[in-house]
C-alpha cells in the first residue's frame, strides 16, 4: 500500500539560548500548537489517525516521558489517537516520518504523523548523554570523538580548507535570506504563541543574512581544544592517515542550536478520501544505517545509496537533495562522494542559517523539499540526515 | 604475630603498630593480610579498647603490595582466582572500617598504594609534616589499579575530579595538598602525630563511615543523568587516549570510578576487584612490573656486577672532551658529589662545556628546586682545562671526544700517560668497536665502554661495553660509578652498534622501508607512536640526521661486505640526500621545521615514495615491534647482551620501546616464541631476511624456551 504526504507545518526556529524567542515555550506546546494548526486549517476529523510519533534527540525532563502522546492529549486529539517517541539522535523527525510511512505501507496503520521537537534551550545539550559518550569502557573502546572533532575529520581527511568550509557557510545563509524574502516557507510556517496567545516567533531568528566569508573568517575555530584534550589522537587511531587534524569548523559553519518543531501528515490513499484531502507526494522508499562512528558524519552518502538502491533509483533520478547542515564538510564531502552539484542540495538553505533543532530537522526538511519542489515544479526529492554514532537515514519522496 | 604488634594503653586506646619482620618496608602480602585480619578480630572482640591509632614501626608508613608477588599474577592466577585475591585485600579494609571500633592512621611516613589504601579505610587520617613522606595511588604506573577499596573510598572521601585526576596520574601528593584535596584529615609533626591521634579518638567520634549510614547518597550515584557528570567522564575517557590504545590500566580505574559510584559500597568493591582481576592477569602489568621495577631495581642494586671485587669510591674522575656528551657527564658526576676534570683542546672549549652545567642547574635554581649554595657547590667540582697533567689521581677517565679511531688512541695514550695505573679508563662511544679502541691502551683489561645517552642528565640508562679484554674488575668499577650516578646501568658485550644502536636502527630502517613500498609518511609515524613508540621514525631520522645511520651501514659493508644485508631504509635514505635533505640540522628531512608552528611532513615526499592504498595498518605496527625484537633475540643469541633482564632494560630505557611490551624480549615471550617464530617466518617472506629467525630460535620456539 502506497503512503502519501498530505500536509505538513512547522514552527519558527527560535535561538536556543535564553534570550531566543521560544525559549519560554514548552517542548510540548510547540508540538502541541503544530497539531492543531494542521488540524484545523485541513478541518481533520482526528479520529481518522492511528499514531502521532515524534522524535526527540534528548527525551528526557519535559521532553521525556512520550511526548507525543502529552501533545495528542494537550491538542485536543481524540484519545484513540496513540502516540509515541522515537530517538535516533539528529535523524530522530526523519524517523518518525519513516516509521509512519512504513506502517502505513504494511496495511497495520491508516494515516498518522509523523515528526520531531527540540528545546534547545530549555533540554540543553548533554541532558541525555548515555554509554556511547560516557561510559568509560564502551567510549574508550569504541573510540568515540565528538562531532565536531568527526566534522574536522572529515574536513582534513577530504581536503577541505578553512576558505571552503566558510564559503559553504555563507552559501546557506545566502540561500536561506533569498527563501525567506521570496516567501518560499510561508506554506508550512505556524508562528508561535504565548500563554495568552500573542505571537512569539514567526521567523527563522538564527539567520544571519549578509555574512561573508570574510566575517567567517574571524570566528576562531571551536573544536581545537577537545582535538589537544585527548580526541585527536582518537581520531589518529582510527585514521593513521591524518598527520595533524586541520581545525576548520567553529559556530559559524556548523548547524545552529534553536528550539523547534515539525510535523508531517501521512496516510493511505484511503485515508485522504475519508478525510476529503489530496495527496501532495508519495513516499518511495527510505532506509537507515550505520556507519563508522568516529568520523560518525558519513553516513549519509552511504544511506543515500541504499534508500535509491530500494527504489531502484540512481543519483542523477532525484531533482532535489535536502542533507541536514551538521557541519559543512558533512554537505561538502556528500556532494563530493555523490557528485551532486550544489544547485541540487540545499536550496533553500540549511541548518547553518537556519538552525538545526536536532530532533526536529528531519520532518522540517522533508516539508522543506517537498514545497521546493511544488514551487520549482519538481518532481522527486531525498532527505536525509547525519546522526551520533555513526547513523544515517533517508527518504525518497516524489510528487503526485 | 611477626609483622604487627598491638599495645592496648591506660586511656583505651590500642595502637596497631606494623613492622613487617621480613623486609625494610611494610608491605600487603598474604602474611600480612592474615595477621591483620587476626588483629582486627582481636581489636573487635576486645571491649576494652576504645579506639585503634594504626602506624608504622619503619620509616615509611607502608609501600603497598608486593610487586614480586604482583608479576607472577599473569601466569599464575584465573579471573576468578585474582579476582579473589583482591577481594581478600578489600575484605580486610572492610573489617577494619566495620569493627565497631574507631581507627586512626597515624601516616608516619610515605603511604603507597596498598598503604594508603589501608589508611583511607580508617576513620581518620593524620599525616606527618614531612616533604618526603606523600601519600598517593600509583597502581596505573605498574599497570594496575588500587584494587582493595581504593577507587571507592576516594571518590566517597574527595569526589569525582579529585579521584580521576590522582588514579589516572598516579601521582603521589604532599601533606598540605593531601589537606587542601580532603585525602588526609590533618598534617602534624612527628613529635605530635601519637598525641593529635589520641585527642581526635577522645572526642569519640562514630566508628560508622559515611557509606554505612542508611540514606547515604553520593551525588555521582546518579550516574549519566548529571550532565556535568557525564561531560566529564566523556572528556576524561577521551584524555586516556592520549596515553595510547596499549594500557588496559586508565580506562579500567574510569571504569571502576564510574561503574562503583552508582553501586552501593560492598557492590562497587566487588566491581573494582573483577576489574583488578582483569589488570592483574594480563600480560601489560606483568611485563611493566618485572621490566620497569623488578629488573630495573635489580640492576641498580648491582645485578650485573662481578662478585668479590671492593666498592670503588669516586672522589675525582676525569671527562676528555667537552662537548655535548662530555658536558653532560660532567654535569652528572659533579651532581652526584665527584670532582670533574673536564678537558678539552683548549680552555674555552673546556669552559663551554662546563656552561651547560650552568644553563641546567641555573634553570632549577630558577624554579626553585635548588638552592643557590648548592649550585655553587657543584659548579666548583667540574674544572675546565686543557691541561692533561690535572687528571693526576683520576679515579675514572671517561672519555667522550669525537668518534675518530686515532683521535681517540691519541687521548688514550696521553691520558695514560698521566693516570695512575689503577684507573679504569671508559670510552663513551657510540659507535666504535670496544675492543678496538682498547688497542691503543696500555691497559686493555682495564678499558671499557659506558655509553651513556643523550641528553645524558635526563636519560637514565647506562650501557656498559665489555671489550674482549675487560676485567671483571673494570666491569665492576663501571658499575659502582653508574651506581653512584644512581642511574640505570646493562652490561653488554662488544658489537656492531653494541645492543641499544644495533636494535634501535631496525626501527628507523623499518620506517625507510615502508616510505619506499608507498605508505604513506603519516601512516608510518601514526603506526610507530600507535604501539608505543614516543616518536615515529621519520622524525627520529630527521633529529639523527641521515649521515649517521648511512655512516655505519657504510663502515659495516667495508668490514663485512657480502655477508652484510644492507638495511631496509637505506635507499629511502639516500634518495633524501640527493634532494639536499638529511634532516633537521641541514633544514630539512622529511620533516619541513617553519620558524612557526610545529613541523609538517614535506609536501614533496610523494613525489619522491608515490603512496599506494596497499598497507595494513595492523602490519606496520606488528613489523616495527617485531623487527626491534627479533633484533634483540639475535643480539641474545650472539651474547651481546648476556641476559634477558639486559636486552629488556635496554630497549625501554634506552631507546623508548614501549614499556607495555615489558621490552623487546617480553614481548617475544608476551607473543609465544612459537607463534613470534611463525609470524617472523611470513614477514621474511614477504619484507626480507631481516625478519628470517635464526636456527637458535627456531629450536627455542620448537622446545618452547621463553626469554625468562
Amino acid at each position: 500500500m502506497d503512503a502519501y504526504i498530505f500536509d505538513h507545518v512547522r514552527t519558527p526556529r527560535g535561538k536556543g539560548r535564553p534570550d531566543g524567542a521560544l525559549h519560554e515555550v514548552t517542548s510540548v506546546q510547540l508540538v502541541t500548537q503544530l497539531l492543531q494548526a494542521l488540524r484545523d486549517r485541513n478541518s481533520l476529523d482526528t479520529a481518522l489517525l492511528d499514531d502521532v510519533i515524534i522524535g526527540t534527540a534528548q527525551p528526557v525532563g519535559e521532553q521525556g516521558g512520550v511526548l507525543a502522546r502529552a501533545a495528542v492529549l494537550n491538542a485536543g486529539y481524540a484519545q484513540s489517537v496513540a502516540g509515541q517517541q522515537v530517538h535516533r539522535f539528529c535523524a530522530s523527525g526523519l524517523d518518525a516520518v519513516n516509521l509512519v510511512a512504513a506502517q502505513v505501507h504494511a496495511g497495520v496503520m491508516h494515516a498518522g504523523i509523523g515528526g520531531g521537537v527540540e528545546s534547545m534551550s530549555r533540554t540543553v545539550m548533554g541532558y541525555d548523554s548515555g554509554a556511547w559518550t560516557s561510559d568509560p569502557d564502551v567510549a574508550f573502546h569504541n573510540y568515540y570523538a565528538p562531532q565536531g572533532i568527526g566534522a574536522d575529520m572529515i574536513a582534513t581527511l577530504d581536503g577541505f580548507t578553512r576558505e571552503d568550509v566558510d564559503g559553504f557557510a555563507a552559501e546557506s545563509q545566502r540561500r536561506a535570506a533569498q527563501s525567506w524574502e521570496e516567501g518560499r516557507f510561508k506554506g508550512a510556517i505556524v508562528p508561535v504563541k504565548d500563554v495568552i496567545g500573542e505571537v512569539l516567533l514567526d521567523h527563522d531568528e538564527h539567520m544571519r543574512p549578509g555574512t561573508t566569508v570574510e566575517s567567517l573568517s574571524k570566528l576562531k575555530a571551536a573544536f581545537e581544544g577537545l582535538g589537544k584534550g585527548g580526541f585527536a589522537n582518537v581520531a589518529k587511531a582510527r585514521y593513521p592517515e591524518i598527520e595533524e587534524l586541520s581545525y576548520v569548523h567553529h559556530g559559524g559553519n556548523s548547524s545552529g542550536i534553536v528550539d523547534g518543531s515539525g510535523i508531517v501528515m501521512i496516510g493511505s490513499k484511503e485515508f485522504g478520501e475519508r478525510a476529503g484531502m489530496k495527496p501532495r507526494a508519495r513516499i518511495v522508499s527510505y532506509a537507515s544505517m550505520g556507519s563508522e562512528p568516529t568520523i560518525m558524519l558519513t553516513a549519509p552518502a552511504d544511506v543515500t545509496k541504499k534508500a535509491l538502491k530500494n527504489a531502484k533509483m540512481e543519483v542523477g533520478d532525484i531533482d532535489l537533495y535536502e542533507l541536514n547542515e551538521a557541519f559543512a564538510s558533512v554537505v561538502l564531502r556528500y556532494m563530493k562522494v555523490l557528485d551532486i552539484p550544489h544547485d541540487k542540495v540545499n536550496v533553500c538553505g540549511g541548518a547553518i542559517a537556519m538552525g538545526h533543532p536536532l530532533g526536529a530537522t528531519g520532518a522540517m526538511i522533508t516539508g522543506i523539499v517537498l514545497d521546493e519542489l511544488e514551487r520549482s515544479g519538481k518532481s522527486t526529492g531525498l532527505i536525509t540526515l547525519c546522526a551520533a554514532n555513526g547513523l544515517g537515514t533517508a527518504t525518497i519522496i516524489e510528487r503526485v | 604475630m611477626r609483622h604487627m604488634k598491638i599495645e592496648i594503653a591506660a586511656d583505651g586506646f590500642a595502637t596497631l603498630t606494623l613492622d613487617n619482620a621480613d623486609e625494610s618496608m611494610n608491605l600487603v602480602s598474604d602474611a600480612f593480610i592474615a595477621e591483620m585480619m587476626d588483629a582486627i578480630a582481636q581489636i573487635a572482640a576486645n571491649e576494652s579498647i576504645k579506639g585503634v591509632i594504626l602506624t608504622s614501626g619503619k620509616p615509611a608508613f607502608m609501600a603497598g603490595a608486593d610487586l614480586k608477588l604482583l608479576v607472577q599474577g599473569y601466569e599464575t592466577m584465573t579471573l576468578k582466582s585474582a579476582f579473589a585475591f583482591s577481594q581478600k585485600a578489600s575484605a580486610m579494609h572492610r573489617a577494619m572500617e566495620t569493627s565497631g571500633k574507631t581507627w586512626v592512621a597515624v601516616i608516619n611516613g610515605l603511604a603507597l598504594g596498598g598503604g594508603f589504601e589501608l589508611a583511607l579505610a580508617c576513620h581518620y587520617r593524620i599525616l606527618v609534616d614531612d616533604p618526603k613522606s606523600v601519600v598517593g595511588l600509583p597502581e596505573v604506573n605498574v599497570g594496575l589499579l588500587p584494587g582493595s577499596g581504593g577507587t571507592q573510598r576516594l571518590i566517597r572521601i574527595a569526589g569525582m575530579k579529585t579521584v580521576t585526576e590522582l588514579l589516572l596520574s598516579g601521582r603521589a601528593v604532599n601533606g598540605p595538598e593531601a589537606l587542601a584535596l580532603g585525602i588526609v584529615d590533618a598534617v602534624v609533626p612527628a613529635a605530635e602525630m601519637d598525641a593529635a591521634a589520641r585527642a581526635w579518638l577522645a572526642t569519640g567520634p562514630n566508628p560508622v563511615k559515611p557509606w554505612d549510614v542508611k540514606g547515604y547518597a553520593l551525588p555521582e550515584q546518579r550516574g549519566l543523568i548529571i550532565p556535568e557528570y557525564s561531560a566529564g567522564m566523556m572528556i576524561t575517557s577521551g584524555s586516556v587516549a592520549k596515553s595510547g590504545y596499549n594500557l588496559p590500566a586508565p580506562i579500567a580505574i574510569l571504569s571502576c570510578i564510574y561503574e562503583g559510584a552508582i553501586l552501593p559500597f560492598d557492590k562497587a568493591l566487588t566491581v573494582e576487584s573483577k576489574y583488578f582481576a582483569k589488570l592483574l592477569t594480563s600480560p601489560v602489568s606483568r611485563n611493566i612490573i618485572r621490566t620497569t621495577f623488578l629488573s630495573k631495581g635489580a640492576a641498580e642494586r648491582g645485578a650485573g656486577r662481578p662478585a668479590g671485587v671492593p666498592k670503588t669510591e669516586f672522589k675525582k674522575i676525569g671527562v676528555l672532551g667537552a662537548g655535548m656528551m662530555g658536558a653532560g657527564i660532567a654535569l652528572v658526576s659533579a651532581q652526584a658529589g665527584v670532582d670533574v676534570i673536564l678537558i678539552d683542546r683548549d680552555v674555552e672549549s673546556a669552559a663551554k662545556g662546563k656552561s651547560y652545567s650552568e644553563t641546567v642547574l641555573g634553570k632549577q635554581s630558577a624554579r626553585g628546586t635548588i638552592s643557590c649554595d648548592k649550585v655553587d657547590t657543584i659548579l666548583a667540582r667540574i674544572t675546565p682545562t686543557d691541561d692533561f697533567a690535572l687528571l693526576e689521581g683520576c679515579d675514572l677517565i671517561i672519555e667522550a671526544v669525537f668518534e675518530d679511531i686515532d683521535i681517540k688512541a691519541e687521548i688514550t695514550r696521553k691520558a695514560e700517560a698521566i693516570i695512575p695505573a689503577t684507573t679504569v679508563y671508559a670510552s663513551n662511544t657510540s659507535t666504535l668497536p670496544i675492543s678496538t679502541l682498547a688497542e691503543a691502551s696500555a691497559r686493555p683489561d682495564q678499558f671499557i665502554g659506558l655509553h651513556f645517552f643523550s641528553p645524558v642528565d635526563r636519560m637514565g640508562l647506562v650501557e656498559i661495553i665489555k671489550g674482549v679484554k675487560t676485567s671483571p674488575a673494570t666491569l665492576a668499577v663501571a658499575l659502582d660509578f653508574v651506581a653512584k650516578l644512581r642511574k640505570t646501568p646493562i652490561v653488554v658485550n662488544d658489537s656492531r652498534g653494541f645492543y641499544t644502536s644495533r636494535v634501535f636502527q631496525t626501527l628507523i630502517h623499518e620506517g625507510g622501508a615502508m616510505l619506499e613500498e608507498g605508505v604513506p609518511p603519516a601512516v608510518i609515524e601514526n603506526a610507530a607512536k600507535a604501539v608505543g613508540m614516543p616518536v615515529g621514525p621519520l622524525a627520529l631520522l630527521d633529529e639523527l640526521t641521515f649521515d649517521l645511520p648511512l655512516k655505519i651501514v657504510e663502515q659495516a659493508i667495508e668490514q663485512e661486505g657480502s655477508k652484510y644485508i644492507v638495511p631496509a631504509g637505506v635507499s629511502a635514505m639516500k634518495k633524501m640526500k640527493a634532494q639536499g635533505r638529511s634532516g633537521r640540522k641541514t633544514g630539512g628531512g622529511f620533516y619541513d621545521y617553519p620558524a612557526e608552528g610545529g613541523k609538517k611532513l614535506w609536501s614533496g615526499l610523494s613525489d619522491i615514495f608515490p603512496v599506494s592504498a596497499d598497507y595494513d595498518v595492523a602490519e606496520l605496527k606488528q613489523r616495527f615491534l617485531y623487527a626491534q625484537a627479533i633484533e634483540t633475540a639475535r643480539c641474545r643469541e650472539e651474547n651481546v647482551i648476556e641476559t634477558s633482564e639486559d636486552g629488556d632494560l635496554g630497549a625501554v630505557y634506552g631507546w623508548g620501546f614501549p614499556a607495555w611490551t615489558g621490552g623487546t624480549l617480553s614481548y617475544i615471550d608476551t607473543i609465544g616464541v612459537a607463534k613470534f617464530v611463525t609470524e617472523c617466518d611470513r614477514l621474511a617472506q614477504k619484507f626480507g631476511p631481516r625478519f628470517a629467525p635464526s636456527a637458535w630460535l627456531r629450536e627455542r620456539a620448537a622446545t618452547g624456551t621463553g626469554f625468562y
